[in-house]
């Protein structure tokens, strides 16, 4: 078993999952600015520090997506994150790609850059311990989107990344991310997740990549923003029926990104998942920046004296994710301040 | 949706889940005047309608075959034959519970400017040609793409001719209430080691199933028939756990859950080989969202064939050694299959032709 496979089988352990903290310098300025604190490097630190030691929460997650900046830093004792993560049995990812531009000629749609040099960069990353990266391409669902050039764009810069990650030794998370912006069903999010998840299979099958050292890191077939909700278990549904007509087995996890669903919504969809009896021979987990973040956001406010209280929501989000991994959630976590927020921001940028 | 759900969704769900029972598989009994010319000509029969007839009737009321069977595939002439009694097949299988399929494809023809590369006709009036075998009983299909193993081949443009046209093939059957079989068989013929199939194997499965996607067919609507992952015929055979890690891996990377069976055709194997490798890849400790099954032609008739020559007095025998076959495939779906069950030398010969054309 090489090590990628062993390292993508470890990342879907049943009852763990990924914290996405690899918020650019720019985006984790937005972050820092709605708890008014002010983005220096400390700050970013202090925040990082405070993730990564709360108290039971490492146990709950098999990796942590980091920014470049922060795969370097070090917790006020001088000890590297990735040391303390490695220790807790947690593996370091590294976000690689460097965002999107716009493709011409289409609506506003977009590919995503970040292979020149690639190779050299994985080499460095997997030197300072990181063991997965992270890739993320972006669709959208409109009249005539997303169009077959730009499902063709972003597969196949998908599959450049994968088996270049791959070639230096790092597992690739492949995340095809189709908005939720919109007034669409879910249907019509099923049917074009599923074209879009096929296109990517079709890809990596043509790039070499070994599907049993990656994993799949795609929305949840929802409505779109400007729609009527529905259930998790409609969610669940759609979703997963989504991935069967799509996900090879040989893939060992798929870890859902949470997109604008507030902390609450993503664990219970990602748990009624998890309870749905049929065939999923990946394991079903999360990836989740902001519906982890959240609340520990709003209880730090950047203040010393609120890290406990801070960690402690951080705790109980992991906890409850952990336990939707294994559909097991009750919905009874303590609600934190903005649980049950969204987080959906019109047309999002990273 | 991305699949096209028109009104036959849910029998084509229900019927391709119950093709694919763990237990059961098909019996490939769709051989054209042609071909079933050659079988014959090989136990000194002649090849009439009569004699086409007998051998069908043979296998259909083999005693205790028909359980082991979910479907069996017929050409064209025999969807229209009947038992010596008068009782259509088609009624005769559906009664015993299997469910009758129909060949529905014209054959190979070369695509010029490749190293003697096909693609397989028969879109002209499929849909009508569903309509008509639906009426007569029919509810699934199968239709036979070919690619080969060589220093140039497969080539992009064979495999994307035999993807798209199964892929088509496939959307016009479910159209009209058939399940189609999508059978991508990449010969053995070649002096090529597993590995190489593999490869061919992995990427020929992920561009039929990506012409699926682009056709919009319900896969939880259809069965997939390949060859399994094994050396060429010219090199050195390998164990049957090795075929099966290598056949199983290559369905993993590539076929989607949401394909209720996978029913391997047999190409030239023995009929004893390919229940051992059948067997095999259903003990094999690997997660499989599938079920794995047999759609076998020459594997499970090769013997019966013999022991019958054509007369009369030997359909019990023949009967007989049609239902050792049937068990010992019904066992290697389950894992269960001891081998040398049947005892007989013709079980183990093997069934490759060169350059085998249908």
């Amino acid at each position: 078993m090489t090590p990628l496979i062993a390292n993508a089988a470890y990342i879907g352990t049943p009852g763990k999952g990924i914290l996405a903290a690899d918020e650019s310098t720019g985006t984790i300025g937005k972050r820092l600015a709605s708890i008014n604190v002010e983005n220096v490097e400390t700050n970013r630190r202090a925040l990082r520090e405070l993730l990564f030691t709360a108290p039971g929460a490492l146990p709950c997650l098999s990796g942590v997506i980091l920014f470049e900046e922060t795969l370097y830093q070090k917790s006020s004792d001088g000890k590297l994150f990735v040391d303390i993560l490695k220790e807790g049995g947690v593996l370091p990812g590294i976000k690689v790609d460097k965002g999107t531009v716009e493709l011409a000629g289409t609506n506003g749609e977009t590919t995503t850059q970040g292979l020149d040099g690639l190779g050299e960069r994985c080499k460095k990353y997997y030197e300072a311990g990181a063991r997965f990266a992270k890739w993320r391409a972006v669709l959208k669902i409109g009249e005539n989107e997303p169009s077959e050039h730009s499902i063709h764009e972003n597969a196949y810069g998908l599959a450049r990344y994968a088996v270049i990650c791959q070639e230096n030794g790092l597992v690739p998370i492949v995340e095809p991310e189709i908005l939720v912006d919109g007034s669409h069903d879910i249907h019509k999010c099923a049917a074009v997740t599923e074209r879009v998840l096929a296109a990517c299979y079709k890809a990596l099958s043509d790039h070499h990549v070994l599907l049993e050292g990656t994993l799949l890191k795609p929305n949840m077939v929802t409505p779109g923003s400007d729609s009527a909700k529905v259930a998790p278990e409609v969610i669940a549904e759609h979703t997963v029926r989504a991935l069967q007509r799509t996900v090879p087995p040989a893939v060992p996890a798929i870890v859902f990104l949470s997109g604008g669903q507030s902390e609450e919504e993503a664990t219970k969809n990602l748990n009624a998942m998890n309870q749905l009896k049929t065939k999923k021979p990946w394991s079903l987990s999360f990836s989740f920046g902001r519906a982890l973040q959240q609340s520990t956001l709003k209880t730090w406010a950047g203040k010393e004296e609120n890290v406990k209280a801070a960690q402690e929501a951080l705790y109980v989000r992991c906890k409850a994710n952990s336990e939707a991994t294994l559909g097991t959630y009750k919905g009874d976590a303590k609600l934190g301040d903005g649980a049950a927020e969204s987080l959906h921001v019109k047309d999002y940028k990273y | 949706m991305s699949a096209f759900v028109g009104k036959y969704a849910d029998e084509l769900i229900k019927t391709a889940k119950y093709i694919a029972t763990p237990g059961k598989g098909i019996l490939a009994a769709d051989e054209s005047t042609g071909t079933i010319g050659k079988r014959f000509s090989g136990i000194n029969v002649e090849n009439i309608e009569s004699n086409r007839q007998a051998l069908r009737e043979l296998l259909f009321t083999s005693p205790g075959a028909l359980p082991c069977l979910s479907g069996v595939i017929l050409f064209e002439e025999t969807l229209y034959q009947k038992t010596s009694d008068g009782k259509p097949f088609v009624e005769f299988l559906q009664e015993n519970g299997v469910i009758p399929g129909i060949k529905v494809d014209k054959g190979v023809v070369d695509l010029a400017g490749t190293n003697g590369e096909t693609t397989t006709q028969g879109l002209d009036s499929l849909g009508a040609r569903c309509q008509e075998y639906y009426k007569a009983g029919a509810r699934f299909a199968k239709w036979r793409a070919v690619l080969k193993i060589g220093a140039t081949e497969p080539s992009e443009l064979s495999i994307q001719e035999n993807a798209k046209g199964l892929a088509r093939y496939a959307i016009i059957c479910q159209e009209n209430g058939l399940v189609p079989i999508v059978e991508p068989e990449v010969l053995t013929d070649g002096s090529h080691d597993i590995k190489k199939c593999a490869a061919v194997t992995e990427t020929v499965l992920s561009a039929v199933y990506k012409a699926l996607n682009d056709h919009h067919v319900l896969l939880e609507g259809t069965l997939l028939k390949p060859n399994m992952v094994t050396p060429g015929s010219d090199s050195a055979k390998v164990a049957p756990e090795v075929i099966a890690e290598y056949t199983v891996t290559a369905l993993r990377r590539t076929v989607p859950p949401a394909v209720p069976g996978i029913v391997f055709l047999s190409g030239g194997q023995s009929e004893e080989e390919a229940t051992l490798n059948l067997n095999a890849m259903n003990k094999l400790d690997l997660l499989k969202p599938w079920t794995l099954t047999f759609s076998f032609g020459r594997a499970l008739q090769q013997s019966t064939l013999k022991a019958w020559g054509g007369k009369k007095e030997n359909v019990a025998k023949a009967q007989a050694t049609f239902l050792v076959r049937c068990k010992a495939n019904s066992d290697a779906t389950l894992g269960k299959y001891i081998a040398g069950a049947s005892g007989d030398s013709a079980a183990s010969e093997s069934l490759f032709v060169k350059g085998y054309s249908y």
